[in-house]
């Protein structure tokens, strides 16, 4: 193989935006500062990472999940999974003490949601008994709903802090579903794959949903870099998108993360007709604005029926110890949605910002 | 099993085949009746208006409106999950 030069003056391209990893996102508090800190070379063991994971585990907050230091952690952590950090050797992604501190950290958030989320209960565990068990959890959500305020109240504003908050997955959308896939099997894979390669925009990398939303973003004057809104959001923000990382890279939580998917799916469509009718209440109805809502108003209508019944409800007859944990998945998933959403309608109400830091 | 020449096989010079094209033919168009929900379309059809004019199949699978609801007909927007549409197959 013969070596070639390659051209450092090449111009800028047409379309997508190339890959770059996240901005390091900033610490907020000690288990953050001693991680930044390990991640950039300034420390060179993990001594001071492991005693303020120690000091934070010994003092519990009220909710790890709504804990800011705590989720700044983990999604940094988990970012070393997706694109990576700027300025952070990759290798990090596989140290052993990362993994070890991950693992605390996950243990931490994993056992507070199988305390608040219970386990829907089903009888039947059939693949139609699944489905319909699924469909009826995500009709009885009564989560104060943010699509209605976007619809009917929201200002330009809230609008924008919409779009911050959604940027943090939805830059990244569907990736941490996909872990899933070389774990399944058969019907549940094929399915699997069926939604995402629709989510992947079927080949076109403009159509990807991700670059729909970054589009959406641009068409409200924000910065679509990947990660760049990280730090303006709030650890319950951290905490929805951490929890599909926390799902989706264990093998033996699979079962969630298809019961997580579906349910995701399955509140999808009726809340983006929203979504898009609240932009173009406040006059941004140029495609590229809209296009992202209105694409998941007819894509998840889609993706529903084969997540609900092709993905989920085949999962459950292929392999029925799994069918509690699709359950739960499906649960959390509503369950942790709905406390970001109640939090950012709640500052709406009081009539401040739902973000950390002014856009 | 019979080794017919198939019509796209690629021979080499010799007549043996070099690369034997799939016998699997294209999957057939399919219709998917969703419980209190949309038809799924899968596979090539061709979709009308009423007047004949081709209408383009957005994605793959299509999710074709049943209730009556949708406001984004002919597709399905979800809406038969609160207007109380039973489909009764």
């Amino acid at each position: 193989m013969t070596s070639t030069s390659v051209p450092t003056d090449v111009p800028a391209e047409p379309g997508p935006a190339p890959t770059r990893p996240m901005p390091l996102p900033a610490p907020r508090g000690p288990v953050g500062e001693a991680l930044v800190r390990l991640l950039t070379g300034a420390d060179r063991g993990t001594a001071a990472l492991h005693a303020a994971v120690d000091a934070a585990v010994a003092a519990p907050p009220a909710s790890w999940l709504e804990d800011d230091d705590v989720q700044h952690a983990l999604l940094c952590l988990y970012e070393l999974h997706y694109r990576g950090l700027a300025g952070v050797d990759d290798a990090w992604e596989w140290d052993v003490d990362l993994l070890r501190v991950r693992t605390t950290l996950e243990g931490l958030v994993e056992a507070e949601l199988r305390t608040r989320v219970p386990v829907p209960d089903c009888g039947d565990r059939t693949r139609t008994g699944v489905a319909a068990r699924l469909f009826r959890l995500t009709e009885e959500d009564d989560s104060p709903s943010l699509s209605r305020w976007v619809a009917r109240r929201a200002t330009e504003d809230q609008v924008r802090e919409l779009l911050v908050q959604k940027s943090v997955y939805q830059l990244k959308e569907a990736d941490p579903h996909t872990w899933a896939v070389p774990r399944l099997g058969g019907r549940a894979k094929a399915a699997l794959v069926e939604i995402q390669a629709d989510e992947y925009g079927g080949g076109d990398p403009e159509r990807m949903h991700h670059a729909l939303f970054a589009s959406s973003l641009r068409g409200l004057g924000l910065d679509d870099t990947y990660g760049r809104y990280v730090d303006h959001v709030p650890a319950a923000t951290l905490a929805s998108s951490n929890v599909m990382s926390l799902f989706g890279l264990q093998r033996r939580l699979r079962g969630a993360t298809v019961g997580h998917l579906a349910a995701f799916e399955m509140t999808s469509s009726l809340p983006n007709r929203l979504y898009g009718n609240g932009l173009r209440r406040l006059g941004h109805d140029d495609e590229a604005t809209t296009w992202y809502f209105d694409e998941h108003v007819a894509a998840d209508a889609v993706h529903e029926q084969i997540a609900a019944r092709d993905l989920a409800g085949n999962l459950a007859e292929e392999e029925p110890a799994l069918v509690d944990d699709v359950l739960w998945g499906a649960a959390v998933c509503l369950a942790v949605e709905g406390w970001a959403g109640a939090r950012t309608i709640a500052r709406w109400e009081a009539g401040e910002s739902s973000l950390r830091l002014p856009l | 099993m019979s080794q017919e020449p198939h019509p796209t096989d690629v021979t080499n010079d010799t007549g043996a085949p070099a690369y034997r094209a799939s016998r699997t033919p294209a999957p057939r168009a399919s219709l998917t009746f969703c419980p209190d929900g949309p038809v799924l379309v899968r596979g090539d059809v061709d979709l009308r208006d009423e007047d004949g004019r081709p209408v383009d199949k957005p994605r793959p699978t299509v999710a074709l409106c049943r209730c009556g609801g949708s406001a984004i007909k002919p597709w399905c927007d979800g809406t038969h999950k609160v207007n109380g549409y039973r489909s009764l197959d």
